[in-house]
């Protein structure tokens, strides 16, 4: 076994060594009872080429977006991935480190994970970012006790056009604690601020909305984060597309207290929903109660700079059952990666991308509109996902498209049964214009 | 002060130590890097598009480098980077086995790393057929019957398992407060335990290291839902009265959950199901070689028994003939811990481990870790104190007191010294209940040269501890930088560039 270095000779001179006379023997302290009689009942080894072999033949019953037109967002983003991503980004040294613990030979990976949060704070505008969180949903969660926390209120307002799954997670995460949940509805694809005003209370810790939001429609940031403000609470924003951030508001410009999401669209692949990359972000002034890993600059004995892992008096492996968190192994490559990215497509390449995904989506959200049958179910405007009413099932639509290598958008009445004529489409900067044009067309021979 | 001496044969080659400026700081105004098309749609004015009024009011402040910028960027600042594939990584708890570069082709082909979550079932037979083998083999490996593959890590899993145990409670009508941890335990448990809405208690150890039965069954009440265990446990002794301790947390109706971050130990040896444990988290990062990427993504999957299967988070992965679908229609279900499936690029990687190694392969991993722990706990045992003198399994606990007492050498004086000779440090300070904990680990995948190596080193810096406790003191001397002032990171804050 190629993974297992010692021969035999080693094993008994080790063996030797330890004074004992057989490998078993270092298993007596196991009971007899609840020990295994036979082998595991596995599948024989693989050699290297025979597993090469049965893992093409397993990606071979699959049908990626490298061998169709993705037109499937809601979450999850085909974006074009520079190739200095996986050059950089997977390096081993990087791959194959632990978590910074020792930091006098770990500055490689500290510094990344510094200028990574400084990335994501100029991004979202927002004072301070952790190393990262596991997904968009799960610090979404996570921003919600902390907002409980912090405003010791109990009730969470969310928009229901936040991620169906956000909020399922959200609800996972709270439905236990001494926390209420209520959805606030948005019949126009977007949060209404005077529903908004009314469900709000002196009792309410966070607003929850997302933008642009699972409908891809832009909120009425400022707005909302007025009602919020006005009654003490909190606006979380969860960024499902990070790419929008390079032409929309940005919500620190809007008054979010602490922003979430989905790192995924920066640089990292689709990889069938994981691994991802929770962002969370918040204001100084809330820093203390943030979860997860910090790093710090400092400087060391002879004042050369450096960087630390910090303020972790906040983290369960000193505050244990007090913790602000249980997170401990984190998504640091993918934050890595979100790094590269954004340093490669830099201030100028960041705006680019955002708008090609708005040219584009708008583009095909007019043609699309435009066709009998087919119909915008919302007015408010859109980053690079729209919602058509169609005249088919969208089920039905996405079978017959997929006939033309075209994986259709998100039918939405699996989440909203009131949208089950409904179907959430993504254009990213990687579909062509040709490929808008094939979609039109085929969507207009199914009448 | 006595001169700086270098190590003899340091271990791994030194790593660079001139200082990288942030990457805002290079580059030049107007300076880019990347490539992408022009619009090929109809040009209209963005206003038509997103009004200026929802626009940002100014752009983010990212990096202006070209292409090459960033190449050396981040060559640069991997130089200063210690890997597993740079060196032995001994950290205690954290099973640093090597991580085979064939998953990583596997993981990366087309065909896997390009999948949407959300494509239709037809279109991912073969994503799902792995997910669906993957959670076999692991049912087999552990004893249990059902494993969910939702959560992203360990601490992720230990939360999911404890809202597992409390929705199967609720149902039952039972009301439990409390979920119990021994005092050898992970930060997480208790962290995990306290999100999930339990009080947490905790129990002391006994003298040979393990949890004292007398202790938990003084505190084993009709209040409690859970003991948390990591068997072996954190000081890398296997719980010798599992059993006694399975019937005294099952006889008040209680449920016994494993932290599993062990399991290499006891791969193909015993099953933490035939132990009695009702459910238990992997880090498939850990014991099943997915790397760990500087700090994560890991992969945490959760293990029950079949009273538990009700609750398991939605998806699961059923077969329906030679079908594989996604089933969502559970009831019981606790519904989402996260978006989509889990980290399924990890969880490739471990599937594609698993068929690498076999039944025979995984158990000679165990085994070898096991010989391994061993013969370099009784060479090192001499030099360092050993609170603990059994025989351990994967892992093992040394403890420092002798050189702090007599020589003013701190444990952690001590690792930052192993950083001159090339190595990472062992885990130190945990678990909390030795002092000056040193907690090494050395897997499976090292070879007798690299562990006498490391013998030596840690020999010769108990050595140095009393003839020149000053160089340990102020260790490390050959490190990129030297120690770090995290007092004052701490007390002020820089956490980001700003220009
Ligand atoms: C014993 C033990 N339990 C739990 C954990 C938590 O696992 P993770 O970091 O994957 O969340 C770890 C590792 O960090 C561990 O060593």
């Amino acid at each position: 076994m190629k993974y297992i270095p010692a021969t035999p000779a080693e094993r008994e001179h080790m063996l030797r060594v330890t004074g004992v006379r057989a490998v078993d023997d270092l298993f007596a302290d196991i009971p007899r009872e609840v020990r295994l009689r036979g082998p595991l009942d596995l599948p024989p080894a693989m050699s290297d080429p025979e597993l090469l072999a049965h893992a093409r033949r397993l990606a071979g019953r699959n049908t990626d977006c490298d061998q169709l037109a993705c037109f499937l967002g809601a979450g999850a983003y085909d974006h074009f991935i520079p190739s200095t991503v996986p050059h950089l980004a997977l390096k081993p040294e990087f791959l194959t480190a632990y978590t910074p613990y020792q930091a006098e030979i770990m500055q490689g990976e500290l510094q990344a994970i510094f200028e990574y949060q400084s990335l994501m704070c100029e991004l979202t505008a927002m004072d301070v970012a952790n190393a990262s969180m596991y997904d968009g949903a799960s610090a979404t969660g996570e921003a919600a006790s902390m907002a409980a926390d912090l405003t010791k209120r109990p009730r969470i307002l969310v928009s229901t056009a936040v991620h169906p799954e956000y909020r399922q997670v959200l609800r996972t995460f709270t439905s236990h604690l001494r926390l209420t949940v209520e959805d606030l509805p948005a019949p126009a694809g977007i949060t209404d601020p005077a529903a908004a005003e009314r469900a709000m209370a002196d009792d309410v810790a966070a607003l929850i909305i997302q933008s642009p939001n699972f409908f891809g429609c832009l909120e009425h940031g400022e707005a909302l984060a007025r009602v919020a403000h006005d009654r003490g609470a909190l606006l979380v924003v969860a960024i499902a597309e990070p790419i929008s951030l390079g032409l929309v508001r940005a919500p620190g410009e809007y008054g979010a207290d602490i922003v979430t999401g989905e790192g995924q669209a920066l640089g990292n692949a689709l990889n069938f929903g994981g691994p991802y990359l929770g962002m969370i972000a918040t204001r100084d002034a809330f820093v203390r109660r943030l979860p997860g890993r910090l790093v710090g600059r400092t400087v060391d004995t002879e004042g050369r700079p450096g960087y630390v892992l910090t303020l972790q008096t906040r983290e369960q492996h000193i505050r244990r059952a007090r913790a602000t968190s249980n997170i401990c192994t984190n998504e640091s490559l993918n934050a890595l990666v979100a790094a590269v990215y954004l340093s490669t497509l830099g201030r100028a390449g960041v705006q680019h991308v955002a708008e090609l995904n708005a040219r584009k989506a708008h583009y095909a959200r007019g043609r699309i509109a435009a066709l009998r049958g087919y119909q915008l179910a919302f007015a408010a405007p859109t980053f690079n996902e729209f919602v058509v009413r169609c005249p088919l099932p969208p089920e039905e639509i996405n079978r017959r498209l997929l006939e033309h290598r075209i994986l259709g958008g998100l039918p939405l009445g699996r989440f909203y049964p009131e949208l089950a004529d409904c179907w959430l489409v993504c254009v990213t900067e990687t579909r062509t214009r040709d490929e808008i044009d094939r979609l039109v067309g085929y969507l207009e021979t199914l009448g | 002060m006595s001169a700086p001496v270098r190590p003899p044969r340091p271990a791994a080659p030194p790593l660079a130590r001139r200082p990288v400026p942030v990457i805002f700081e290079r580059g030049a105004p107007g300076r880019v890097g990347y490539s992408l098309p022009q619009s090929d749609v109809p040009d209209v004015p963005l206003d038509a598009i997103i009004p200026a009024a929802q626009r940002r009011l100014r752009p983010a402040a990212l990096p202006e480098v070209s292409e090459l910028d960033v190449v050396r960027h981040y060559t640069a600042l991997s130089h200063r980077n210690y890997s597993i594939d740079e060196g032995f990584y001994p950290l205690g708890s954290c099973t640093m086995k090597y991580n085979p570069k064939i998953n990583e082709d596997v993981a990366r082909q087309p065909g896997i790393a390009r999948l949407h979550p959300y494509q239709p079932e037809e279109l991912a037979q073969g994503a799902l057929q792995l997910l669906w083998e993957l959670e076999h083999d692991l049912a087999e490996i552990s004893g249990m019957d059902r494993v969910t593959f939702q959560p992203a890590a360990g601490a992720h899993g230990e939360m999911t398992a404890l809202l597992m145990i409390r929705r199967y409670f609720e149902d039952r009508g039972e009301r439990r407060t409390t979920v119990v941890v021994p005092d050898s335990a992970h930060g997480t448990n208790p962290a995990s335990a306290a999100i999930a809405g339990f009080q947490v208690i905790e129990v002391k150890s006994d003298r040979r290291g393990n949890i004292d039965l007398e202790a938990l069954r003084a505190v084993l009440t009709p209040e409690v839902a859970a003991l948390m265990l990591t068997n072996p446990n954190t000081l890398g002794l296997f719980e010798e009265q599992i059993r006694e301790v399975a019937r005294a947390v099952h006889n008040v109706g209680a449920q016994l959950y494993l932290d599993g971050a062990n399991f290499n130990a006891i791969l193909g040896i015993t099953r933490p199901g035939d132990q009695g444990f009702d459910v238990m988290h992997f880090n498939l990062h850990k014991t099943f070689t997915t790397p760990h990427g500087g700090g994560g993504p890991g992969a945490g999957a959760v293990g029950v028994r079949a009273h538990l299967v009700p609750y398991l988070p939605v998806p699961t992965i059923e077969r329906d003939g030679q079908r594989f679908v996604l089933d969502y229609d559970r009831p019981k279900s606790i519904g989402k811990v996260r978006a989509f499936y889990g980290n399924f690029g990890n969880l490739v990687r471990a599937y594609t481990y698993i068929r690498s190694m076999g039944a025979a392969g995984l158990r000679e991993a165990a085994e070898m870790a096991v010989l391994n722990a061993n013969y370099m706990l009784r060479r090192l045992r001499d030099h360092y104190d050993l609170p603990y003198d059994r025989v351990c399994k994967h892992e093992f606990v040394l403890s420092g007191r002798r050189q702090r007492d007599r020589h003013h050498v701190t444990t952690k004086d001590m690792a930052k010294r192993l950083l001159d000779y090339g190595f990472h440090s062992p885990t130190i300070y945990f678990p909390l209940i030795v002092e000056e904990a040193i907690m090494i680990e050395p897997t499976e995948t090292e070879s007798l040269q690299t562990l006498d190596a490391f013998i030596d080193a840690m020999t010769a810096i108990a050595q140095e501890a009393e003839t020149n406790p000053e160089i340990v003191r102020s260790a490390p001397h050959e490190t990129p930088v030297t120690r770090l002032d995290d007092v004052t990171a701490a007390r002020k804050p820089i956490l980001r560039w700003r220009p």
